[in-house]
């Protein structure tokens, strides 16, 4: 009896296997790893991502790190999806430099390695990357804010509110992207800090989160309260440090800007929070990638880089209530049809 | 009777007379003759939390010297307070659960997901604030007697048993929060209630929040209970030996189930507090306040090993901490640094409390 019950269970097992065997053959399989599954700019990369792998046919599997920064979890989901034997691999590098390794081993075991949001150092570490110009994102709202200053941007009072430590090249594009924008000579443009321009109060991290911005918005505004333009990382940061100048009654003093376009950031451009952000497009992101995906896998096509840049650009959107001269840029109230998360 | 009175006959028996001789000096142990730096381990064994008290003024006093006005300002010695509060509340739930020779990786988790509970109780489904905020520390009081359950009843090693509790905590979190921020606006339009901590007293340029308040009144309350109640005793009698404990008559498995619940109602006041603290309720921050925690706890001088320690050396702990960030920051040192030096902190606060456990009587 329990010989004839070991038996069935045995053969139950082969026929399931069977089963997904003829399965991963028929289908496409493909990955998407992004740096956390918390930031509602992931969960709608992945919203993006898994609309269009339904509609291709294309079965996804999807791996997040812990928090930004967990480089050990995608370096694991990477080896995951290259033991799965995934066509095509989507992914937000946690570090830019640190997977290069892992991912250039996928690449030799022949999937398509597509970078999204946030390049690869060197960028062709990846196939393709397909992101937000984070440098022109900055330099938007550095444009806007000069402009929005006028005459005050010569003496303004800078707070930057940036990501973390490391100094990740999402962090120093937008930050210095900015600086070129309002006109300060960023040095060297891959690095936080060298700057020497008198405006500047300082930099300090945030983590991107709204305890992180409040904290780093009291220490800047410790070294001087005077501050009169804040430049934040992500619009999560400018709710921070909004309550900070708030609970020392600065808030009209000083003007924030900042990156995203999440749909409670584009909320706090409308309430007047925010003076400007730069939105970008996660769902257009995702989707574009799995489109690449199913391209490579039909006959090898791999995609190509938008002109003059070394990255496929899915564009960036101004939103602010105070529109100037000369800058493209559209209403908070057109913002929230376009937000994400 | 009065006859006796006269011979005045010896009183007692003859061996008394000789002891009369003998060394009279109460039994007691050899002293031996101490050091300066003998005089002071033993001084420090007895006052556990003279050590973060004392490190405490001098980095005070030195960031003062370093970083000047800006730093020795009334406002920003309160703004520190502040920034410390929220990790000085969950370093006094950590501080409860240390005393029992435990840890708690799950402090900061238990904190997040009881402040989107809140949150999305009040702010989402117009549940009333008092209310949401009860049903906070309930599920608080609760997460924290699920992780006595698994110590005392499932046996599983404290460390492990809150490594798996931090991880699900953390993903019911997200799962309720759609790992989305409740903005601050939102949560001023329909529950004001639920960020009472920020508001601030104004004395000159201090800026004293009821944040701050609460940190200290808490752990005042917690001081109380562990010194002046029978309970505190036996936490500090389990936390010792716990089989000692057990011996004696307390009821060890009860005691730390207490311990764990009143932790993690802590975590849930601390949730409360944060919401004050941040503005906005976000799924994303505190992400590693439960090491931050363990950090204040062990910088005030209370021994991982359990049983020895005050709890108010986690409140000085967490305010050499912030102290250090405060003016390390304000004398433009990069951020790394400050990493930097809290990581030797760590380490010579554990080699200090080794090196006065060494100390011989």
């Amino acid at each position: 009896m329990k010989f004839a019950k070991g038996c069935v269970v045995g053969l139950c097992a082969s026929v399931a296997l069977v089963g997904i065997a003829t399965g991963a053959s028929a289908q496409t399989s493909a990955c998407l790893i992004t740096k956390t599954d918390t930031n509602p700019f992931f969960v709608k990369m992945k919203e993006g991502a898994v609309a269009k792998a339904n509609e291709l046919g294309i079965k996804l599997n999807t791996y997040a790190g812990k928090i930004d920064g967990d480089v050990e979890s995608q370096v694991a989901a990477v080896e995951s999806c290259m033991a799965a034997g995934a066509k095509g691999i989507l992914i937000t590098p946690s570090d830019s430099r640190a997977l290069a390794p892992v991912v250039e081993k996928a690449r030799a075991a022949g999937a398509l390695v597509i970078a999204l949001d946030t390049p690869f150092e060197p960028a062709d570490t990846a196939d393709a990357t397909f992101a937000t110009d984070n440098f022109k994102a900055g330099e938007m709202i550095g444009e806007w804010a000069k402009a929005r200053m006028g005459d005050k941007a010569a003496d303004a009072k800078i707070a930057f509110l940036d990501l973390n430590a490391s100094q990740v090249s999402v962090d120093y594009l937008r930050d210095q992207g900015f600086m070129k924008g309002f006109g300060i000579d960023v040095k060297d443009a891959k690095k936080i800090g060298d700057e020497d321009d008198p405006r500047i109060v300082g930099h300090d991290v945030t983590n991107g989160n709204e305890e992180g911005g409040r904290k780093a918005m009291e220490n800047l505004l410790q070294k001087d309260p005077g501050v009169d333009l804040v430049y934040t990382i992500n619009e999560p940061a400018a709710a921070g440090a909004y309550e900070a100048l708030k609970a020392v009654g600065l808030e009209n003093q000083a003007t924030i800007v900042s990156i995203d376009g999440g749909c409670p950031g584009v909320q706090n451009v409308k309430e007047g929070i925010i003076g400007a952000t730069s939105m970008q497009f996660p769902l257009l992101m995702a989707s574009k990638g799995v489109e690449a995906i199913a391209a490579f896998a039909k006959d090898g096509t791999k995609p190509q880089n938008s002109e003059g840049l070394d990255f496929y650009n899915t564009g960036v959107t101004l939103i602010t209530d105070h529109p100037v001269d000369g800058i493209d840029s559209i209403s908070s109230d057109e913002g929230l049809k376009q937000c994400w998360g | 009777m009065t006859d006796m009175t006269q011979t005045a006959p010896p009183r007692g028996q003859s061996f008394e007379h000789d002891l009369e001789k003998s060394d009279r000096t109460v039994a007691a142990f050899e002293r031996t003759k101490r050091g300066p730096l003998g005089t002071i381990q033993h001084g420090l064994h007895g006052n556990p939390t003279l050590v973060p008290v004392i490190v405490l003024g001098l980095s005070i006093a030195a960031f003062g010297l370093i970083a000047g006005g800006k730093f020795f300002s009334a406002f920003n010695l309160t703004l520190i307070m502040q920034q410390v509060s929220i990790i000085g509340i969950l370093a006094a739930a950590q501080s409860l659960i240390i005393l029992t020779a435990g840890i708690d990786l799950s402090v900061a988790a238990i904190m997040v997901l009881m402040s989107v509970i809140a949150g999305n109780l009040a702010v989402y489904m117009g549940v009333p604030a008092p209310v949401a905020l009860l049903v906070a520390f309930a599920g608080g009081t609760g997460a924290g007697l699920m992780n006595g359950f698994l110590v005392t009843k499932v046996k599983l090693p404290p460390f492990i048993t809150t490594l798996g509790t931090w991880s699900i905590f953390y993903a019911l979190n997200l799962w309720l929060s759609g790992a989305q921020s409740i903005r601050s606006q939102d949560i001023d339009k329909a529950a004001p209630l639920l960020k009472f901590f920020g508001n601030t007293i104004a004395i000159g340029n201090a800026r004293v929040t009821y944040g701050s308040i609460l940190m200290i009144v808490v752990f005042l309350a917690l001081w109380f209970l562990l010194n002046k109640t029978a309970w505190g005793r036996h936490v500090y009698a389990v936390g010792d030996d716990k089989e000692a404990a057990e011996l004696a008559g307390i009821r060890t498995d009860r005691t730390l189930l207490s311990v764990y619940g009143l932790a993690g109602l802590v975590c849930a006041i601390a949730a409360w507090a944060s919401i004050g603290r941040v503005g906005s309720i976000s799924p994303q921050a505190y992400y590693e306040a439960n090491l931050h925690s363990i950090t204040a706890v062990v910088i005030g001088g209370i021994s991982l090993f359990g049983g020895r320690g005050s709890i108010l050396g986690a409140l000085f702990g967490a305010l050499i901490v912030g102290v250090f960030q405060s003016g390390l920051r304000l004398a433009d040192v990069d951020v790394l640094w400050q990493v930097f030096a809290i990581g030797w902190l760590i380490i010579i606060a554990v080699a200090i409390d080794q090196w006065i456990r060494k100390v011989s009587a």
